[in-house]
């Protein structure tokens, strides 16, 4: 499983702002709104992907995001490749 | 009897004993002359505590509560205390986050908003100059309404986040404790420190158990360590409402 955590509109991102001013002086033009997030990457076991999503997605509203300033996303990745979940129920990655 | 206040310790605080001094030298006068002498017991009181029965107001001190790991205050508002916590705020008892303390009580929503990073991307270790917007809270009842202290921070999430109608409800329920009269972090409309709406919870970034005794370089917070005293000292008559006349706005 994938959490994409990242700032709400509107709410300042000093540290995007500042790689955005540092991006041209690398050659790097045409880049605006740039945004700094996490990422956490985690594997679940579970009966399906719908209920790993719907236990990931609880876990970044309590605890992963601050959801006064940040928003989420959960993507499943795909079933764990074979030996990563200890051989029993599927585990979503 | 003397009132007890706790001072939490999480994994990574380092501020409680600051806290217990400043607190016993403001009750005692010393460092700033004019002691009430108020009797004051300040304990700390680990973080995996449940119950803060007998205590009479409750501090959570600055540090790097749990590492400040994922954000700051994210995984201490989880620590078993802090449901004691919450239960003594909506109780009506004084509850004060200092700094971390602060970033602890945004995360467990006993405040409003949230602490990002300083708008420079900067630590800020210095000393700030903060004007009391309002005395009605349980931090600053002994202060004068419009008092400019001067108080150290000593922060990197200090920068006060909040969307528009929350900051426009904080102003007009009276809620800005504090503001910077030059504003270090970036901090939405000058704000160094909130309350909840009864006034029992405050939560700030500047120490002013850094600034109880002259020999440490100043002794502007002894005022707020002793509005905190007296708190906790019985007078937890009904929260005000905010007076029509202040002039703290």
């Amino acid at each position: 499983m994938l959490v994409e955590v990242r700032l709400r509109p509107g709410i300042s991102d000093p540290q995007g702002a500042t790689i955005e001013r540092a991006l041209p002086a690398l050659g790097f033009d045409g880049v605006d709104g740039v945004r700094v997030g996490k990422a956490f990457r985690l594997s679940v076991e579970a009966p399906d992907e719908a209920d790993a999503a719907a236990r990931v997605s609880d876990m970044a509203q309590r605890l992963l995001a601050n959801p006064v300033i940040e928003d989420f996303e959960v993507r499943v990745l795909g079933p764990a490749p074979a030996g990563a979940g200890n051989g029993r129920a599927a585990a979503a990655r | 009897m003397s009132a007890r206040i706790g001072v939490v310790v999480f994994p990574g605080s380092n501020c409680e004993h600051d806290v217990v001094t400043g607190l016993e030298t403001a009750a005692q006068g010393h460092g700033a002359g004019g002691g009430e002498g108020r009797a004051v017991s300040a304990e700390l009181v680990w973080h995996g505590a449940r119950s803060l029965a007998g205590f009479d107001a409750v501090v959570l001190p600055g540090g790097f509560a749990h590492g400040d790991y994922l954000r700051p205050g994210a995984l201490a508002r989880f620590s078993p205390v802090m449901e004691a916590v919450g239960a003594f705020a909506r109780d009506g008892g004084p509850v004060v986050g200092i700094c971390n303390g602060f970033q602890v009580l945004t995360e467990a929503g006993l405040l409003p908003g949230a602490l990002q990073k300083n708008r420079d991307l900067r630590f800020l270790c210095t000393t700030v100059v903060v004007r009391v917007c309002t005395t009605r809270t349980v931090l600053t009842r002994a202060a004068a309404p419009g008092a400019e202290l001067r108080l150290p921070i000593n922060h990197f999430e200090g920068n006060y986040t909040c969307d528009a109608a929350t900051v426009e409800r904080l102003r007009a329920e009276d809620r800005v404790v504090l503001r910077y009269t030059d504003n270090p972090n970036g901090s939405i409309d000058d704000i160094a420190g909130v309350c909840n709406q009864a006034g029992n919870v405050v939560g700030l970034m500047p120490h002013p158990e850094r600034a109880s005794d002259a020999l440490i370089g100043g002794t502007d917070g002894v005022v707020l360590l002793r509005s905190l005293i007296a708190a906790a000292s019985g007078d937890r008559e009904a929260p005000q409402a905010a007076p029509a006349a202040s002039a703290a706005v």
